[in-house]
């Protein structure tokens, strides 16, 4: 069996025209039929008109946010994957989500979230901010990844735990319900503001992983080789382990928890890039972006009264097709 | 002066001492082989010696300088490590794997450059994976396998390599294989370091010999010094037949000692 390898250049010849495709068809998309061109010049000659407000205050904003959540989530299961060196790795696996998703869930219970529309972004990058550094206290120097893993777990279990514990005690049906649709994961009526609080985050989370690709090439031979490689481990860890949780606690602050993109767009991209780690990074990311551009039209289309939310959509399509995968690779996955 | 030294050098982890007092000197153009039974500290003194990990006793000094003020990838181009069990975590081919060489060379944006090429073509060339090039690394022998995990760290091209039992698992062909291309690369300014259980190919390969026991140095020197019945009886706890002729010295174990469990 031979590994086709295929030019970067061919690659990104494909996917960069298909992630701008997609985000047409994302403004193009939504309840509402309005002109894009007409929109565009009524911006661009300073008019306030309908089209122009549905543009710019709502479908801009929502197809970005689904642009950039889904390449954070596209890029952080590409490094993790290749970190853990596990196929089976996904952003949540360190708990950053759950993290993130009980900072939200916090301020949603205390009632926060009217008081400004900065605070429910804060409390889920708060959220995995600590569970970042909780994480960090229980590894500590250890160099076992498994130790991390676990690590994550926990945290992850003592997340869904307090999580179910607001649910419980939730003032009102109105409030339970509103955490709930919250967690299920969504891109839907988000401000542009959502954008400006998350994106920075994102982006230094970007910079970071795309930034380890050489460390994750090398530890395709192990840990032990990488060091004789002359790499420090644990500070590559380190910066990886930043770089996830400030991107991926950003996106579910916005967004929610937003499932399997992570995991199955890596699966997806692999072939690609003929299984080296670092060109799978920014593969992903753009294959991301496009997935969840989809997605979000898809649910868009599909739903005809009430919206199915985004994370539904991504696991009920992900879920099976991470099935169909595992068949797929199983033998050349070691 | 030698092109890697150290003098009394320890390695102590949660109180327990597994390597002690070793000196160790290793000229340009030698292979030294280091033998012991399991659990003597011979891997563990490999990665000390390599700069995977630091003595917490004593330096290692590397062409004259101590390998902690090395950058580390200064270290990592000139002393390429072979672990033990060296294998892909993921189906890259074997061309792939060779070019991971060159990552001391390399900036995180760029691709390989034309003498990036060249060296990852003289490496596969230099041990015959050159067939398989375009083959998954995983789907390899484990004799290929291992050459495959020789030619990536030729391509980085060090001056020094260590190599953890690189022939344990493989067929005579291959050991053989691995074994002189190791040698081959010990000449001119540059050696190697190479741990083996088998004491036959040791003594074949080998210019010296470090023979350790509990993490202390037993003996060292020239194979014919080092490989004695006594020496061999003390140690592992077995009786051997050691012939010295024009065909250098060759080494066949015979039976277990009831009295000198190692």
């Amino acid at each position: 069996m031979s590994a086709p390898r295929l030019r970067p250049a061919a690659l990104y010849a494909v996917l960069l025209p298909a992630l701008l495709l997609m985000l047409l068809l994302a403004l193009q998309v939504g309840p509402v039929d309005i002109d894009l061109g007409q929109a565009w010049q009524d911006w661009n000659a300073g008019r306030t008109t309908v089209p122009m407000l549905i543009l710019f205050e709502l479908r801009l904003p929502r197809a970005l946010l689904a642009l950039t959540i889904g390449a954070t989530l596209g890029l952080a299961g590409a490094a993790l994957q290749g970190l853990l060196r596990n196929p089976l790795a996904e952003p949540g696996i360190i708990g950053v989500s759950n993290g993130a998703a009980l900072g939200a869930v916090i301020v949603f219970y205390y009632g926060l979230a009217g008081l400004g529309w900065y605070l429910l972004p804060l409390g889920g990058l708060l959220g995995a901010m600590v569970s970042v550094a909780v994480i960090f206290l229980l590894v500590g120097r250890s160099r076992s990844v498994v130790t991390l893993i676990l690590a994550g777990i926990a945290i992850n279990a003592v997340g869904g735990a307090l999580i179910a514990l607001a649910l419980n005690f939730a003032e009102s049906p109105y409030a339970m319900q509103e955490i709930v649709f919250w967690l299920l994961g969504s891109v839907a009526n988000r401000s542009v503001n959502d954008l400006y609080i998350a994106l920075p985050f994102m982006v230094a989370g970007w910079l970071l992983m795309l930034y380890c690709g050489r460390y994750l090439n090398a530890l395709t031979l192990g840990e032990e080789t990488a060091v004789s490689m002359g790499f420090d481990v644990a500070r590559m860890r380190l910066l990886l382990v930043i770089g996830v949780t400030a991107s991926v606690g950003a996106a579910v602050s916005v967004s929610g928890n937003i499932g399997f993109v992570g995991l199955v767009v890596p699966h997806l991209m692999r072939p690609f890039v003929a299984f080296e780690p670092r060109r799978l990074l920014p593969a992903s990311m753009v294959a991301g972006a496009i997935l969840l551009l989809v997605a979000d039209s898809a649910v868009q289309l599909l739903s005809a009264t009430r919206e199915m939310k985004l994370g539904v959509i991504t696991s009920l399509v992900g879920a099976p097709f991470f099935l169909y995968l595992i068949l797929k690779s199983r033998n050349t996955l070691q | 002066m030698s092109l890697l030294e150290c003098s009394s050098i320890g390695y102590r982890i949660d109180g327990i001492d597994i390597l002690d007092g070793i000196d160790l000197q290793l000229q340009a153009g030698e292979m030294v082989g280091l033998i012991g039974p399991n659990g003597a500290g011979k891997s563990s003194l490999l990665r000390l010696l390599a700069g995977v990990e630091a003595p917490t006793r004593g330096t290692v000094d590397f062409a004259g300088r101590p390998l902690a003020d090395w950058s580390a990838r200064e270290r990592a181009r000139r002393i390429g490590y072979l672990a033990q069990d060296a294998a892909a975590h993921w189906p890259l081919s074997v061309e792939q794997i060779v070019e991971l060489g060159r990552l001391p060379y390399q900036k995180w944006w760029l691709q390989l450059s034309t003498e990036d090429r060249d060296r990852v073509e003289r490496a596969l060339r230099l041990t015959e994976t050159l067939a398989y090039r375009n083959r998954v690394v995983t789907t390899l022998s484990g004799g290929e396998q291992t050459l495959v995990m020789l030619a990536r760290i030729f391509a980085t091209e060090p001056e020094l390599i260590f190599a953890d039992e690189p022939v344990a698992a493989l067929d005579p062909y291959h050991q053989l294989h691995v074994m002189e291309v190791l040698r081959g690369h010990a000449a001119g300014a540059r050696a190697a370091i190479v741990v083996l259980h088998d004491l036959g190919l040791a003594a074949r390969f080998c210019d010296r010999l470090y023979l350790l026991q509990h993490g202390r140095l037993h003996c060292s020197g020239a194979v014919g010094e080092v490989l004695t019945r006594e020496h061999i009886a003390e140690v592992y706890g077995i009786d051997s037949r050691i012939v010295c002729d024009a065909d250098g010295v060759s080494f066949t174990s015979l039976s277990r000692l009831a009295d000198q469990h190692p």
